[in-house]
Protein backbone atom coordinates (compact mmCIF):
# COMPACT_ATOMS: atom_id res chain seq x y z
CA UNK A 1 0.00 0.00 0.00
CA UNK A 2 0.95 3.55 -0.52
CA UNK A 3 1.47 5.86 2.07
CA UNK A 4 -0.95 8.51 1.70
CA UNK A 5 0.18 11.88 2.01
CA UNK A 6 -0.84 13.19 5.47
CA UNK A 7 -1.19 16.55 6.10
CA UNK A 8 1.28 18.12 8.47
CA UNK A 9 0.02 19.98 11.66
CA UNK A 10 -1.32 23.13 10.20
CA UNK A 11 -1.64 22.69 6.82
CA UNK A 12 -4.80 24.49 5.31
CA UNK A 13 -7.56 22.60 4.37
CA UNK A 14 -8.02 25.27 1.48
CA UNK A 15 -5.02 24.16 0.02
CA UNK A 16 -7.11 21.12 -1.13
CA UNK A 17 -9.43 22.71 -3.37
CA UNK A 18 -6.78 24.00 -5.81
CA UNK A 19 -4.90 20.51 -5.96
CA UNK A 20 -8.37 19.13 -6.86
CA UNK A 21 -8.83 21.79 -9.43
CA UNK A 22 -5.51 21.35 -11.16
CA UNK A 23 -6.59 17.82 -12.64
CA UNK A 24 -9.94 18.81 -13.10
CA UNK A 25 -9.47 21.64 -14.89
CA UNK A 26 -6.75 19.51 -16.67
CA UNK A 27 -9.17 16.43 -17.86
CA UNK A 28 -12.04 18.93 -18.44
CA UNK A 29 -10.01 19.20 -21.56
CA UNK A 30 -11.80 16.35 -22.92
CA UNK A 31 -15.07 18.09 -23.62
CA UNK A 32 -12.87 20.21 -26.25
CA UNK A 33 -11.47 17.53 -28.17
CA UNK A 34 -13.76 19.00 -30.91
CA UNK A 35 -11.60 21.67 -31.93
CA UNK A 36 -9.75 19.07 -33.01
CA UNK A 37 -11.85 17.11 -35.29
CA UNK A 38 -12.21 19.41 -38.54
CA UNK A 39 -8.25 19.31 -38.91
CA UNK A 40 -7.50 15.73 -38.39
CA UNK A 41 -10.70 15.38 -40.94
CA UNK A 42 -8.80 17.28 -43.52
CA UNK A 43 -4.90 16.46 -42.53
CA UNK A 44 -5.72 12.42 -42.46
CA UNK A 45 -8.57 12.13 -44.53
CA UNK A 46 -11.14 11.06 -41.50
CA UNK A 47 -14.92 11.16 -41.74
CA UNK A 48 -16.75 12.70 -38.80
CA UNK A 49 -17.47 9.57 -37.34
CA UNK A 50 -13.80 8.34 -37.07
CA UNK A 51 -12.49 11.73 -36.06
CA UNK A 52 -14.90 11.45 -32.54
CA UNK A 53 -13.12 7.76 -31.93
CA UNK A 54 -10.89 9.16 -29.44
CA UNK A 55 -13.27 11.61 -27.09
CA UNK A 56 -15.56 8.35 -27.40
CA UNK A 57 -12.88 5.58 -26.43
CA UNK A 58 -11.78 8.25 -23.83
CA UNK A 59 -15.11 8.54 -22.14
CA UNK A 60 -15.79 4.81 -22.17
CA UNK A 61 -12.26 4.68 -20.20
CA UNK A 62 -13.04 7.09 -18.27
CA UNK A 63 -16.36 5.14 -17.05
CA UNK A 64 -14.55 1.87 -16.83
CA UNK A 65 -11.30 3.19 -15.47
CA UNK A 66 -13.28 5.13 -12.57
CA UNK A 67 -15.50 1.99 -11.96
CA UNK A 68 -12.89 -0.62 -11.72
CA UNK A 69 -9.90 1.70 -10.44
CA UNK A 70 -12.00 3.53 -7.61
CA UNK A 71 -10.37 0.87 -5.39
CA UNK A 72 -7.36 1.42 -5.91
CA UNK A 73 -7.49 4.89 -5.79
CA UNK A 74 -8.93 4.66 -2.35
CA UNK A 75 -6.18 2.38 -1.15
CA UNK A 76 -3.16 4.01 -2.54
CA UNK A 77 -4.31 7.73 -1.64
CA UNK A 78 -4.80 10.86 -3.73
CA UNK A 79 -0.89 11.74 -4.70
CA UNK A 80 -1.11 8.31 -6.28
CA UNK A 81 -4.51 8.63 -8.24
CA UNK A 82 -3.24 12.24 -9.21
CA UNK A 83 0.06 10.88 -10.70
CA UNK A 84 -1.66 8.27 -12.41
CA UNK A 85 -3.68 10.79 -13.73
CA UNK A 86 -0.46 12.72 -14.93
CA UNK A 87 1.08 10.26 -16.35
CA UNK A 88 -1.82 8.24 -18.45
CA UNK A 89 -3.29 12.29 -19.64
CA UNK A 90 -0.27 13.87 -20.61
CA UNK A 91 0.95 10.60 -21.98
CA UNK A 92 -2.07 10.05 -24.04
CA UNK A 93 -1.40 13.43 -25.70
CA UNK A 94 2.40 12.64 -26.58
CA UNK A 95 1.02 9.72 -28.12
CA UNK A 96 -1.04 11.31 -29.79
CA UNK A 97 1.54 14.06 -31.12
CA UNK A 98 3.30 10.72 -32.27
CA UNK A 99 0.52 9.25 -33.90
CA UNK A 100 0.11 13.06 -36.02
CA UNK A 101 3.38 13.16 -36.59
CA UNK A 102 3.95 9.69 -38.47
CA UNK A 103 -0.03 10.13 -39.83
CA UNK A 104 -0.93 7.21 -37.42
CA UNK A 105 -4.51 7.36 -36.75
CA UNK A 106 -4.68 4.30 -34.51
CA UNK A 107 -2.00 5.68 -32.66
CA UNK A 108 -4.14 9.03 -31.61
CA UNK A 109 -7.03 6.62 -31.06
CA UNK A 110 -5.01 4.17 -28.63
CA UNK A 111 -3.24 7.33 -27.50
CA UNK A 112 -5.59 9.58 -26.31
CA UNK A 113 -8.59 7.89 -25.77
CA UNK A 114 -6.97 4.67 -24.33
CA UNK A 115 -4.07 5.97 -22.26
CA UNK A 116 -5.75 9.39 -21.93
CA UNK A 117 -9.16 7.87 -20.87
CA UNK A 118 -7.66 6.17 -18.06
CA UNK A 119 -6.45 9.28 -17.02
CA UNK A 120 -9.76 10.76 -16.85
CA UNK A 121 -11.24 8.21 -14.77
CA UNK A 122 -8.79 8.10 -12.24
CA UNK A 123 -8.25 12.16 -12.62
CA UNK A 124 -11.70 12.51 -11.92
CA UNK A 125 -12.33 10.46 -9.05
CA UNK A 126 -8.90 11.00 -7.19
CA UNK A 127 -9.68 13.93 -5.32
CA UNK A 128 -13.08 13.60 -4.15
CA UNK A 129 -12.87 11.14 -0.95
CA UNK A 130 -9.80 13.14 0.03
CA UNK A 131 -12.07 16.58 -0.55
CA UNK A 132 -15.08 15.17 1.56
CA UNK A 133 -12.36 14.20 4.46
CA UNK A 134 -11.06 17.69 4.59
CA UNK A 135 -14.55 18.94 4.29
CA UNK A 136 -16.99 17.55 6.18
CA UNK A 137 -19.28 20.48 6.92
CA UNK A 138 -19.37 21.27 3.66
CA UNK A 139 -19.25 18.08 1.68
CA UNK A 140 -21.39 19.72 -1.59
CA UNK A 141 -19.45 22.94 -1.76
CA UNK A 142 -16.25 21.18 -1.64
CA UNK A 143 -16.67 18.48 -4.32
CA UNK A 144 -18.46 21.21 -6.20
CA UNK A 145 -15.08 23.20 -6.58
CA UNK A 146 -13.85 20.38 -7.99
CA UNK A 147 -16.55 18.73 -10.17
CA UNK A 148 -16.52 22.48 -11.54
CA UNK A 149 -13.11 22.54 -12.89
CA UNK A 150 -14.03 19.08 -15.03
CA UNK A 151 -16.25 22.13 -16.78
CA UNK A 152 -14.40 24.89 -16.57
CA UNK A 153 -11.35 22.79 -18.34
CA UNK A 154 -13.23 22.56 -22.09
CA UNK A 155 -13.67 26.52 -21.60
CA UNK A 156 -9.94 26.97 -21.45
CA UNK A 157 -9.02 24.22 -23.53
CA UNK A 158 -11.34 25.42 -26.26
CA UNK A 159 -10.28 29.06 -27.33
CA UNK A 160 -6.44 27.81 -26.33
CA UNK A 161 -6.28 24.79 -28.79
CA UNK A 162 -8.22 26.86 -31.42
CA UNK A 163 -5.04 29.42 -31.00
CA UNK A 164 -2.67 26.91 -30.69
CA UNK A 165 -4.01 25.12 -34.28
CA UNK A 166 -4.18 28.69 -36.09
CA UNK A 167 -0.55 29.33 -35.05
CA UNK A 168 1.02 26.07 -35.64
CA UNK A 169 -1.16 25.29 -38.88
CA UNK A 170 -3.71 22.80 -39.18
CA UNK A 171 -1.83 19.77 -41.28
CA UNK A 172 -0.29 16.82 -39.58
CA UNK A 173 2.45 18.68 -38.37
CA UNK A 174 0.60 21.62 -37.03
CA UNK A 175 -1.34 19.60 -35.27
CA UNK A 176 0.96 16.71 -33.84
CA UNK A 177 2.91 19.55 -32.29
CA UNK A 178 0.11 21.29 -30.78
CA UNK A 179 -1.00 17.81 -29.45
CA UNK A 180 2.97 17.89 -27.61
CA UNK A 181 2.59 21.64 -25.80
CA UNK A 182 -1.23 20.18 -24.54
CA UNK A 183 0.93 16.98 -22.86
CA UNK A 184 3.50 19.32 -21.91
CA UNK A 185 1.69 21.99 -20.44
CA UNK A 186 -0.88 19.38 -18.72
CA UNK A 187 1.33 17.78 -17.01
CA UNK A 188 3.28 20.40 -15.31
CA UNK A 189 -0.29 22.14 -14.27
CA UNK A 190 -1.64 18.73 -12.59
CA UNK A 191 2.02 18.73 -10.91
CA UNK A 192 0.62 21.92 -8.67
CA UNK A 193 -2.10 18.58 -7.39
CA UNK A 194 0.33 15.93 -6.94
CA UNK A 195 2.78 18.11 -4.77
CA UNK A 196 -0.33 19.95 -2.87
CA UNK A 197 -2.60 17.00 -2.19
CA UNK A 198 -2.84 15.74 1.53
CA UNK A 199 -5.06 13.49 3.69
CA UNK A 200 -6.32 14.72 6.64
CA UNK A 201 -4.82 13.53 9.84
CA UNK A 202 -8.21 11.90 11.11
CA UNK A 203 -8.59 9.87 7.48
CA UNK A 204 -5.29 7.32 8.68
CA UNK A 205 -7.86 5.74 10.84
CA UNK A 206 -9.98 4.91 7.75
CA UNK A 207 -6.67 3.93 5.66
CA UNK A 208 -5.87 1.98 9.29
CA UNK A 209 -9.07 -0.28 8.75
CA UNK A 210 -7.82 -1.42 5.18
CA UNK A 211 -4.54 -2.88 6.59
CA UNK A 212 -2.11 -0.13 7.85
CA UNK A 213 -0.35 -1.41 11.76
CA UNK A 214 -3.10 -1.21 14.87
CA UNK A 215 -0.42 1.43 16.17
CA UNK A 216 -1.97 4.05 13.06
CA UNK A 217 -5.44 3.73 13.81
CA UNK A 218 -6.84 7.06 15.28
CA UNK A 219 -10.81 7.63 16.62
CA UNK A 220 -13.61 5.44 14.19
CA UNK A 221 -15.28 8.06 11.57
CA UNK A 222 -18.37 8.90 12.73
CA UNK A 223 -21.77 7.46 11.09
CA UNK A 224 -23.01 4.33 8.37
CA UNK A 225 -19.44 3.07 6.98
CA UNK A 226 -20.14 0.91 3.70
CA UNK A 227 -17.10 -0.48 1.35
CA UNK A 228 -17.50 -0.16 -2.20
CA UNK A 229 -18.15 -3.92 -2.55
CA UNK A 230 -21.29 -3.80 0.00
CA UNK A 231 -22.25 -0.57 -1.34
CA UNK A 232 -23.58 -2.36 -4.77
CA UNK A 233 -25.55 -4.98 -2.61
CA UNK A 234 -27.69 -2.27 -1.35
CA UNK A 235 -30.65 -0.96 -2.82
CA UNK A 236 -29.92 2.64 -1.99
CA UNK A 237 -26.42 2.74 -4.49
CA UNK A 238 -29.07 1.25 -7.42
CA UNK A 239 -31.35 4.27 -6.95
CA UNK A 240 -28.84 6.69 -6.91
CA UNK A 241 -27.66 5.31 -10.14
CA UNK A 242 -30.95 5.79 -11.58
CA UNK A 243 -31.74 9.31 -10.16
CA UNK A 244 -28.03 10.34 -11.92
CA UNK A 245 -28.90 8.56 -14.64
CA UNK A 246 -32.38 10.43 -15.49
CA UNK A 247 -30.49 13.89 -15.02
CA UNK A 248 -27.91 13.74 -16.88
CA UNK A 249 -29.86 11.80 -20.03
CA UNK A 250 -32.66 14.89 -19.06
CA UNK A 251 -29.30 17.37 -19.30
CA UNK A 252 -27.79 16.29 -22.38
CA UNK A 253 -31.83 16.39 -23.72
CA UNK A 254 -30.63 20.04 -24.22
CA UNK A 255 -27.26 20.02 -24.82
CA UNK A 256 -26.87 17.54 -27.55
CA UNK A 257 -29.69 19.80 -30.12
CA UNK A 258 -29.00 23.07 -28.30
CA UNK A 259 -28.00 25.19 -31.19
CA UNK A 260 -30.44 23.72 -33.80
CA UNK A 261 -33.52 23.65 -31.23
CA UNK A 262 -33.25 27.48 -30.73
CA UNK A 263 -32.87 28.18 -34.14
CA UNK A 264 -35.80 25.85 -34.62
CA UNK A 265 -37.87 27.19 -32.06
CA UNK A 266 -37.75 30.93 -33.23
CA UNK A 267 -37.04 30.22 -37.01
CA UNK A 268 -40.92 31.61 -37.76
CA UNK A 269 -41.04 34.38 -35.64
CA UNK A 270 -40.60 37.96 -35.95
CA UNK A 271 -37.06 37.34 -33.80
CA UNK A 272 -35.44 34.45 -35.26
CA UNK A 273 -31.79 33.26 -33.95
CA UNK A 274 -28.65 33.61 -36.10
CA UNK A 275 -26.36 31.13 -36.17
CA UNK A 276 -23.87 33.52 -34.12
CA UNK A 277 -26.42 34.05 -31.36
CA UNK A 278 -27.13 30.11 -31.16
CA UNK A 279 -23.04 29.63 -30.62
CA UNK A 280 -23.68 32.19 -27.84
CA UNK A 281 -26.68 30.75 -25.98
CA UNK A 282 -24.87 27.29 -26.07
CA UNK A 283 -21.81 29.18 -24.56
CA UNK A 284 -24.71 30.30 -22.35
CA UNK A 285 -25.61 27.11 -21.22
CA UNK A 286 -22.13 25.85 -20.64
CA UNK A 287 -22.20 28.73 -17.99
CA UNK A 288 -25.30 27.85 -16.32
CA UNK A 289 -23.91 23.69 -16.44
CA UNK A 290 -21.14 25.20 -14.36
CA UNK A 291 -22.67 27.68 -11.99
CA UNK A 292 -24.81 24.80 -11.15
CA UNK A 293 -22.02 22.58 -10.07
CA UNK A 294 -21.12 24.74 -7.23
CA UNK A 295 -24.18 26.84 -7.10
CA UNK A 296 -26.03 23.53 -6.27
CA UNK A 297 -24.00 21.19 -4.72
CA UNK A 298 -23.26 24.17 -2.11
CA UNK A 299 -26.69 24.91 -1.59
CA UNK A 300 -27.29 21.05 -0.82
CA UNK A 301 -24.98 21.55 2.43
CA UNK A 302 -27.72 23.91 3.72
CA UNK A 303 -31.41 22.05 2.59
CA UNK A 304 -29.78 18.70 2.41
CA UNK A 305 -29.03 16.30 -0.51
CA UNK A 306 -32.80 14.56 -0.74
CA UNK A 307 -34.40 18.13 -1.27
CA UNK A 308 -31.58 19.55 -3.54
CA UNK A 309 -32.00 16.17 -6.11
CA UNK A 310 -36.21 16.88 -5.85
CA UNK A 311 -35.87 20.13 -6.80
CA UNK A 312 -33.54 19.05 -10.26
CA UNK A 313 -35.89 16.59 -10.93
CA UNK A 314 -39.50 17.80 -10.56
CA UNK A 315 -38.68 21.67 -10.85
CA UNK A 316 -36.76 20.34 -13.96
CA UNK A 317 -39.68 18.62 -15.24
CA UNK A 318 -41.78 21.62 -14.92
CA UNK A 319 -39.00 23.64 -16.66
CA UNK A 320 -39.67 20.99 -19.49
CA UNK A 321 -43.02 21.20 -19.62
CA UNK A 322 -43.32 25.32 -19.69
CA UNK A 323 -40.60 25.22 -23.01
CA UNK A 324 -42.89 22.12 -24.59
CA UNK A 325 -46.16 24.19 -23.92
CA UNK A 326 -44.85 27.97 -24.21
CA UNK A 327 -41.27 28.00 -25.76
CA UNK A 328 -41.65 29.35 -28.84
CA UNK A 329 -44.27 32.78 -27.38
CA UNK A 330 -41.44 33.98 -25.63
CA UNK A 331 -37.44 33.84 -26.04
CA UNK A 332 -36.64 35.09 -22.75
CA UNK A 333 -38.69 31.91 -20.93
CA UNK A 334 -37.42 29.18 -23.39
CA UNK A 335 -33.66 30.23 -22.48
CA UNK A 336 -34.25 30.64 -18.53
CA UNK A 337 -35.86 27.38 -18.60
CA UNK A 338 -33.10 25.71 -20.33
CA UNK A 339 -30.26 27.57 -18.08
CA UNK A 340 -31.99 25.84 -15.33
CA UNK A 341 -32.04 22.46 -16.42
CA UNK A 342 -28.55 22.87 -17.32
CA UNK A 343 -27.47 24.40 -14.13
CA UNK A 344 -29.81 21.32 -12.86
CA UNK A 345 -27.58 18.67 -15.11
CA UNK A 346 -23.90 19.86 -13.60
CA UNK A 347 -25.45 20.36 -10.14
CA UNK A 348 -26.52 16.82 -10.30
CA UNK A 349 -22.96 15.55 -11.36
CA UNK A 350 -21.18 18.02 -7.97
CA UNK A 351 -23.76 17.03 -5.68
CA UNK A 352 -23.81 13.11 -5.88
CA UNK A 353 -20.02 12.54 -4.21
CA UNK A 354 -22.04 14.55 -1.10
CA UNK A 355 -24.69 12.28 -1.25
CA UNK A 356 -22.95 8.88 -1.44
CA UNK A 357 -21.06 10.29 1.84
CA UNK A 358 -24.22 10.90 3.56
CA UNK A 359 -25.15 7.39 2.71
CA UNK A 360 -22.69 5.23 2.45
CA UNK A 361 -20.03 7.28 4.94
CA UNK A 362 -16.30 8.47 3.88
CA UNK A 363 -14.98 4.66 4.19
CA UNK A 364 -14.69 4.19 0.71
CA UNK A 365 -17.15 6.97 -0.72
CA UNK A 366 -14.64 7.70 -4.02
CA UNK A 367 -14.47 3.86 -5.02
CA UNK A 368 -18.31 3.66 -4.55
CA UNK A 369 -18.64 7.21 -6.64
CA UNK A 370 -16.36 5.62 -9.36
CA UNK A 371 -18.83 3.13 -9.78
CA UNK A 372 -21.57 5.50 -9.89
CA UNK A 373 -20.10 7.18 -12.44
CA UNK A 374 -21.42 4.30 -14.94
CA UNK A 375 -24.71 5.70 -14.94
CA UNK A 376 -23.21 9.10 -16.85
CA UNK A 377 -21.89 6.69 -19.32
CA UNK A 378 -25.63 5.16 -19.95
CA UNK A 379 -27.00 8.30 -19.71
CA UNK A 380 -24.31 9.48 -22.44
CA UNK A 381 -25.99 6.91 -24.84
CA UNK A 382 -29.65 7.18 -23.71
CA UNK A 383 -29.55 10.80 -24.27
CA UNK A 384 -28.37 11.43 -27.43
CA UNK A 385 -29.93 7.96 -28.73
CA UNK A 386 -33.69 9.64 -27.68
CA UNK A 387 -33.26 12.91 -29.04
CA UNK A 388 -31.19 12.80 -31.94
CA UNK A 389 -33.95 9.57 -32.83
CA UNK A 390 -37.06 11.25 -31.62
CA UNK A 391 -36.26 14.04 -33.47
CA UNK A 392 -35.16 12.37 -36.54
CA UNK A 393 -38.97 10.55 -36.65
CA UNK A 394 -40.80 13.82 -36.15
CA UNK A 395 -38.92 15.11 -39.22
CA UNK A 396 -40.09 12.72 -41.75
CA UNK A 397 -43.27 12.59 -40.06
CA UNK A 398 -43.03 16.32 -41.67
CA UNK A 399 -42.85 18.15 -38.44
CA UNK A 400 -41.32 21.09 -38.24
CA UNK A 401 -40.18 24.02 -35.66
CA UNK A 402 -40.96 23.15 -31.94
CA UNK A 403 -43.23 19.91 -33.47
CA UNK A 404 -39.32 18.47 -33.61
CA UNK A 405 -38.97 18.36 -30.10
CA UNK A 406 -42.25 18.27 -28.29
CA UNK A 407 -42.05 14.38 -27.91
CA UNK A 408 -38.76 14.40 -26.47
CA UNK A 409 -39.58 16.75 -23.80
CA UNK A 410 -42.43 14.80 -22.66
CA UNK A 411 -39.73 11.76 -22.79
CA UNK A 412 -37.31 13.40 -20.47
CA UNK A 413 -40.50 14.36 -18.20
CA UNK A 414 -41.06 10.98 -17.69
CA UNK A 415 -37.68 9.96 -16.92
CA UNK A 416 -37.64 12.71 -14.46
CA UNK A 417 -40.10 11.64 -12.88
CA UNK A 418 -38.64 8.52 -12.74
CA UNK A 419 -35.61 9.81 -10.99
CA UNK A 420 -37.89 11.39 -8.69
CA UNK A 421 -39.77 8.84 -7.68
CA UNK A 422 -36.50 6.98 -7.08
CA UNK A 423 -35.02 9.38 -4.71
CA UNK A 424 -38.18 9.72 -2.95
CA UNK A 425 -37.37 5.47 -2.43
CA UNK A 426 -33.75 6.67 -0.88
CA UNK A 427 -33.63 5.98 2.65
CA UNK A 428 -30.51 5.15 4.92
CA UNK A 429 -28.48 2.14 4.07
CA UNK A 430 -29.60 -0.83 6.66
CA UNK A 431 -26.86 -1.77 9.54
CA UNK A 432 -26.35 -4.85 8.35
CA UNK A 433 -24.69 -3.58 4.91
CA UNK A 434 -22.03 -1.23 7.57
CA UNK A 435 -18.88 -2.11 7.70
CA UNK A 436 -17.59 -2.96 11.32
CA UNK A 437 -14.05 -2.20 12.28
CA UNK A 438 -11.85 -4.97 13.89
CA UNK A 439 -13.01 -4.98 17.52
CA UNK A 440 -15.89 -3.15 17.36
CA UNK A 441 -19.44 -4.57 18.00
CA UNK A 442 -22.27 -4.66 15.33
CA UNK A 443 -23.32 -1.29 13.80
CA UNK A 444 -26.46 0.28 15.32
CA UNK A 445 -29.47 0.42 13.19
CA UNK A 446 -30.75 3.90 11.93
CA UNK A 447 -33.70 5.14 13.29
CA UNK A 448 -37.28 4.31 11.39
CA UNK A 449 -37.84 6.76 9.02
CA UNK A 450 -34.59 8.90 9.36
CA UNK A 451 -34.11 10.11 5.79
CA UNK A 452 -30.51 11.74 4.44
CA UNK A 453 -32.98 15.21 3.78
CA UNK A 454 -32.11 16.75 6.22
CA UNK A 455 -29.85 19.10 5.78
CA UNK A 456 -26.74 18.47 8.05
CA UNK A 457 -25.62 20.84 10.95
CA UNK A 458 -22.48 22.76 10.13
CA UNK A 459 -19.62 23.40 11.99
CA UNK A 460 -19.29 26.86 13.32
CA UNK B 1 12.82 32.49 17.57
CA UNK B 2 9.85 30.50 16.63
CA UNK B 3 8.03 28.57 19.71
CA UNK B 4 8.32 24.80 18.91
CA UNK B 5 4.39 24.52 18.54
CA UNK B 6 4.38 27.61 15.90
CA UNK B 7 2.98 26.67 12.70
CA UNK B 8 4.15 27.81 9.47
CA UNK B 9 2.18 30.52 7.38
CA UNK B 10 0.65 29.01 4.46
CA UNK B 11 -1.09 32.04 3.18
CA UNK B 12 1.34 32.54 0.33
CA UNK B 13 0.99 29.47 -0.64
CA UNK B 14 -2.54 29.14 -0.74
CA UNK B 15 -2.55 32.21 -3.03
CA UNK B 16 0.12 30.88 -5.19
CA UNK B 17 -2.39 28.00 -5.58
CA UNK B 18 -5.63 29.86 -5.80
CA UNK B 19 -3.74 31.59 -8.87
CA UNK B 20 -1.96 29.25 -10.17
CA UNK B 21 -5.99 27.69 -10.71
CA UNK B 22 -7.56 30.74 -11.03
CA UNK B 23 -6.09 32.80 -13.78
CA UNK B 24 -6.99 29.78 -16.78
CA UNK B 25 -10.49 29.54 -15.18
CA UNK B 26 -10.22 33.37 -15.50
CA UNK B 27 -9.08 33.10 -19.32
CA UNK B 28 -11.83 31.13 -19.79
CA UNK B 29 -14.73 32.21 -18.41
CA UNK B 30 -13.50 35.81 -20.09
CA UNK B 31 -13.95 33.69 -23.53
CA UNK B 32 -16.95 32.03 -22.32
CA UNK B 33 -18.36 35.56 -21.95
CA UNK B 34 -17.24 36.95 -25.42
CA UNK B 35 -19.04 34.21 -27.20
CA UNK B 36 -22.41 34.50 -24.91
CA UNK B 37 -22.93 38.26 -25.78
CA UNK B 38 -23.13 36.92 -29.13
CA UNK B 39 -26.29 35.56 -27.86
CA UNK B 40 -27.86 39.41 -27.65
CA UNK B 41 -26.13 41.02 -30.14
CA UNK B 42 -25.61 38.31 -33.31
Amino acid sequence: MTTPPLAPPGWSRWLVPPAALSVHLSIGQAYAWSVFKPPLESALGLSGTQSALPFQLGIVMLGLSAAFGGTLVERNGPRWAMTVALCCFSSGFLLAALGAVTEQYWLIVFGYGFVGGIGLGIGYISPVSTLIKWFPDRPGMATGIAIMGFGGGALIASPWSSQMLASFGTDSGGIALAFLVHGVTYAVFMTLGVLLVRVPAGAVAEAGERGASAGERGAVPAGPQVSARQALRTPQFWLLWLVLCMNVTAGIGILEKAAPMITDFFADTPTPVSVPAAAGFVALLSAANMAGRLGWSSTSDLIGRKNVYRLYLGVGALMYLLIAQFGDASKPLFICCALVILSFYGGGFATVPAYLKDLFGTYEVGAIHGRLLTAWSTAGVLGPLIVNHVADSQEAAGKSGPGLYGLSFTVMIGLLLVGFAANELIRPVHARHHHAPAGAGPAPVPAPGKEPDAAPRRKA
Amino acid sequence: MLRPDARPDRRALTAFAWLWVGLPLAYGLYELVRKATQLFTG
